[in-house]
């Protein structure tokens, strides 16, 4: 493979596009509604049609408003790959289509009419997207690599390994400010030159694709609608630090993720875009697909080298971090699946482009699954920067049924919930933790004045129990009674000093657990606190016995006839 | 090899370059708690108890993990991890059944130990009672669950020290455990020696000599120590 | 018993303080205004429910005493039963364990009932002071008497707050 093949790959498929491409979303959430259904039904409606030389269906990745699926979109004379849902209002976008409807679909092609209820692809959910992880998803055909190579796949790879040095490589990442987008949003640019600084014969790239967080779906999305981009993105990132051998480790939740990458890596290694001698340089790179069993643990990134090496996911103490020993002892890059989806880009258009867009501190974009009591759950990338109002009132549509937004809960079980009063706050690392919460992998769920916060506090803390791998005690037995406190003060038989003991609690497993899981497990429950305290107290019972002898937070003396001590009969 | 010199609670004290806090703290007699820590078998760092303040730094680190550097300033008594330590050990005592009065280790037990040093008179939380079974399949030895916190100090001498890879962890959280083998009866294990250095490594009841009773369980860990220190230092005796 | 251990440090108490309520004692209610309290045992029926708040209420200073008070301990093994299990001890004892007359005795305001979970005493009511130990040696029991006695506030320290 040389560029000229490259190229060759790119016209071929463009000039092979036919004049109307049919785009049905075979992501996972549409295919839960038989979007796989609706294709099948496409292309025999368009044979049926005798219209098989006009029209292309393209089974495509997701197209954001997961809500209203399955959708599909009719692009009309166009640039094939390029094609974006917002430049092309001629297009129309159907919703919730079913296999029968695909023949009224077609026939909208020869002036026909159809009844399918049609979206509006010019609402704010769509328009003020500013798509670079998600350029193509929605738009190529990720089973194929011609659709990504049609896209300009894979050319950020050939001026990288033929035209720059890894060093250059390295510079490029630092003046583009991208940060880690798996949730703490380290420098990706330093932690790229720390690796590629660690001497080293054996080096490895990782890339975290275990998204735990409930409600959390932007890494699968990515993975399901681009695989490609998150390859070149870790060939890329292997160049610079010097790996030859990358994994990706997912969840065995996500067949389809899982599927669409290895036949991705099969694909691009046919290509010779992966294996020796990529462009013909001197790059070797190879990429594996590690299957995590769905411990959240794992998304960790220590316990999730232990599970690559074949041990028990459980993390370890940093230092050493992985960039100096990570995977059998050798210096490993980690990154998660949006950070290497964003790096094609970044190369293909300027590490200057890409900083201009976002915040001084946090540039760039960012994907979100908006979920929870939203009008529009589904899929976005807002530039750094953007107001959660922006984000969850005008482009998620607000609470349904006329309710109230009441919090946004950001960064999954680690993060926090953000009261409707702070939602002018704009969307970066940094503004999020002054919040106490944590801009995290992209997980937002939206709770209207219906949800109560001890409630929500608690579900979180029951997740964190459960996922505990138990390897320090602080998380794995203090999860537990901060569980059970939650549990007692909502059924009202917690007293003022159960409070105290919670919070007790939550300041000894955020500041002795041993990994991130643990550090952030008190989160929501100390967000909760700060924004809804008196959610809290109002379930309080008073103390029949006067206060504790002892200033000491800890103390639970006393305390009335729990209702729980009837006797048996 | 270079030495560094810190500071450990006001004390100046040095270590060799590549020593852990915990192992210059000892070295200057500075005891720091302690409880995953065994000599001569890899660290975890998972009990938590021995987190040490290191000016400068906002994070509480692991003495037993933690390599000591060049003007460290190192705090291990202060009153905020007294705090946590006591918390931790009261979470520990809460977690499962440890039943001192009735326990084979009882006054031989570091749990036991470091709770009273430590002036855990009492737990303030609420104890969770589970329930766990006692593995007494094998011929020599007994395994109870009750007893158990997870240290994994068996695990780790069974893999390190003996090389038979017969203790694992399974599950996770409040219900992870020991096991043999592939989860099954300690007495139908393939791969264990019989060699019970698990039982030696033990610091609570959870691992014992069959036969004894309240109280009588004690443990010989010089032999561990014999071993190792033959192994890494080619000296056939006990160190002190 | 360990309280007897005490042996002539009984009689310097005896001098002392004024002995109004003890299972030796044929008293049959606990009386108002008492300075301390040494309470022993588990909170395991309603009667040690009822009492214990009565204790609570009528106790300057109340002395959670021995390992049954302050840890449950082996009174407390019928919890990792989980729920039932106060049932299922009575079942154990009275009817599978029974050589004769099996049957559980059931006489409301006769024989207490069962709590659904043994409870330390701090569980239930708040408790001034801690003496951990089954049972607490007699130097213990001494060293927090000499303390109250002389108005300073009790501590006990390293191998004094042993369990077991």
């Amino acid at each position: 493979m040389v560029i000229d093949d490259l190229i060759a790959i790119a016209e071929q498929e463009r000039a092979a596009r036919k004049k109307y491409v049919i785009r049905c979303c075979l992501a996972a959430g549409c295919m839960s509604s038989n979007s796989k259904g609706v294709k099948e039904a496409l292309d025999v409606a368009v044979k049926e049609a005798g219209l098989e030389n006009d029209v292309e269906v393209r089974g495509v990745g997701c197209m954001k408003l997961c809500c209203q699926g399955p959708l599909v979109q009719i692009d009309g004379d166009g640039q094939g790959a390029t094609v974006r849902i917002e430049g092309n209002p001629q297009g129309p976008l159907y919703q919730r289509v079913t296999p029968e409807d695909a023949a009224s679909l077609v026939a909208t092609l020869k002036g026909g009419k159809t009844n399918v209820q049609r979206g509006d692809p010019a609402q704010p959910f769509f328009t003020n997207q500013v798509s670079i992880v998600l350029a193509n998803s929605g738009i190529v055909d990720p089973e194929r690599i011609e659709s990504y190579i049609a896209a300009d796949g894979y050319q950020a790879l050939h001026d990288v390994l033929r035209e720059m040095t890894p060093k250059d490589v390295v510079e490029a990442m630092i003046k583009s400010g991208l940060r880690g987008r798996g949730g703490a949003g380290y420098p990706t640019g330093l932690k790229w030159a720390t690796v590629a600084k660690t001497p080293g014969n054996q080096k490895y790239v990782i890339c975290n694709a275990d998204e735990g967080d409930p409600g959390a779906f932007m890494d699968r999305s990515v993975l399901e609608s681009d695989p490609h981009s998150v390859l070149e993105g870790m060939a890329i990132g292997a160049y610079a630090v010097g790996a030859n051998q990358g994994f990706i480790y997912v969840r065995a939740e996500y067949p389809l993720a899982i599927s669409r990458l290895q036949n991705a890596i099969k694909q691009a290694k046919q290509k010779e875009l992966l294996g020796s001698g990529v462009f013909e340089s001197p790059f070797n790179f190879n990429i594996d697909v590690r299957i995590g069993a769905g411990a959240f643990v794992c998304g960790e990134e220590t316990a999730l080298m232990s599970s690559v090496e074949g041990k028990r996911g459980s993390p370890r103490p940093r230092p050493p971090f992985p960039a100096e020993r990570g995977l059998w002892s050798s210096p490993t890059l980690i990154n998660n699946v949006e950070t290497f989806a964003n790096v094609p880009p970044i190369f293909r258009k300027g590490p200057e482009w890409f900083a201009g867009i976002g915040t001084e501190k946090s540039k760039g974009t960012k994907v979100f699954a908006l979920a929870g009591r939203i009008t529009n759950t589904g899929l976005l990338e807002v530039p750094m920067g953007t107001t959660l109002r922006e984000i969850v009132e005008k482009m998620g549509g607000g609470a349904p049924d006329g309710r109230k937004i009441k919090a946004v809960q950001t960064g999954g079980p680690s993060g926090g919930c953000i009261p409707a009063e702070a939602l002018d706050t704009p969307v970066d690392y940094d503004s999020l933790v002054k919040l106490g919460s944590i801009m995290g992998s992209g997980g937002m769920i939206v709770m209207d004045d219906t949800s109560r916060m001890v409630d929500v506090a608690r579900f979180f803390m029951e997740f964190c129990m459960d996922e505990s791998c138990g390897k320090c005690i602080p998380c794995r037995a203090g999860t537990v009674q901060m569980y059970h406190l939650l549990n007692k003060i909502l059924e009202g038989k917690a007293t003022p000093r159960d409070l105290e003991q919670l919070e007790s609690l939550c300041d000894l497993v955020k500041n002795t657990s041993l990994c991130g899981l643990g550090q952030t497990a008190p989160n929501p429950v100390l967000s909760t606190l700060r924004f809804f305290r008196k959610e809290y107290t109002d379930l309080l019972k008073e103390d029949v016995y006067a206060g504790p002898k002892t200033d000491d937070p800890g103390q639970t003396n006393g305390g009335p006839k729990p209702e729980a001590l009837l006797p048996v009969t | 090899m270079a030495a560094k010199t810190l500071i450990i609670n006001g004390k100046h004290v040095s270590a060799e370059e590549n020593a852990t806090i915990l192992e210059a703290a000892t070295e200057a007699g500075i005891s720091i708690p302690t409880l995953c820590h065994l000599d001569g078998v890899y660290d975890a760092g998972a009990c938590r108890l021995c987190l040490v303040e290191v000016a400068g730094i906002s994070k509480l680190l692991p003495a037993c993990t933690t390599k000591v550097a060049e003007g460290m300033d190192v705090s291990t008594d202060t009153e905020r991890l007294r705090k946590y330590r006591r918390m931790t050990l009261e979470l520990l005592f809460a977690e499962r059944n440890h039943v001192c009065a009735v326990c084979v280790s009882n006054n031989h037990c570091e749990l036991q130990t470091l709770a009273y040093s430590q002036g855990m008179e009492h737990v303030r939380f609420e104890y969770r009672f589970p329930k766990w079974e006692v593995d007494n399949t094998h011929a020599l030895f007994g395994m109870d669950h009750n007893r158990c916190i997870l240290c994994t100090r068996c695990v780790r001498v069974c893999w390190h020290i003996e090389g038979a890879g017969t203790k694992n962890e399974s599950g996770r959280g409040a219900k992870e455990r020991i096991i043999t083998d592939l989860n099954q009866p300690w007495g139908a294990s393939d791969t264990c020696t019989n060699c019970g250095k698990c039982v030696m490594a033990c610091p609570t009841g959870a691992l014992f000599y069959k036969g004894s009773t309240v109280s009588e369980m004690e443990r010989d860990r010089s032999k561990l120590e014999f071993i190792v220190t033959a192994r890494e230092k080619k000296q056939w005796i006990a160190s002190e | 018993m360990s309280f007897l251990d005490l042996d002539e440090f009984l009689i310097e108490l005896a001098g002392k303080v004024e002995l109004v309520f003890s299972p030796v004692m044929d008293v049959k209610e606990y009386p108002e205004n008492v300075d301390l309290c040494l309470v022993e045992g588990a909170v395991c029926n309603e009667d040690n429910l009822e009492m214990i708040h009565k204790v609570r209420r009528r106790t300057k200073i109340l002395v959670s005493f021995g390992d049954c008070a302050v840890t449950a301990n082996v009174t407390a093994i019928r919890n990792q039963l989980g729920l039932g299990n106060a049932e299922s001890v009575l079942q154990r004892a009275y009817v599978e364990g029974a050589q004769s007359n099996p049957g559980v005795p059931r006489e409301p305001g006769i024989v207490p009932l069962l709590l659904p979970r043994v409870m330390p005493v701090h569980e239930v009511v708040r408790v001034d002071y801690f003496l951990p130990g089954c049972p607490p040696p007699a130097d213990r029991i001494k060293a927090v008497l000499t303390q109250v006695l002389s108005g300073v506030e009790p501590k006990l320290e390293g191998l004094q707050l042993k369990f077991g």
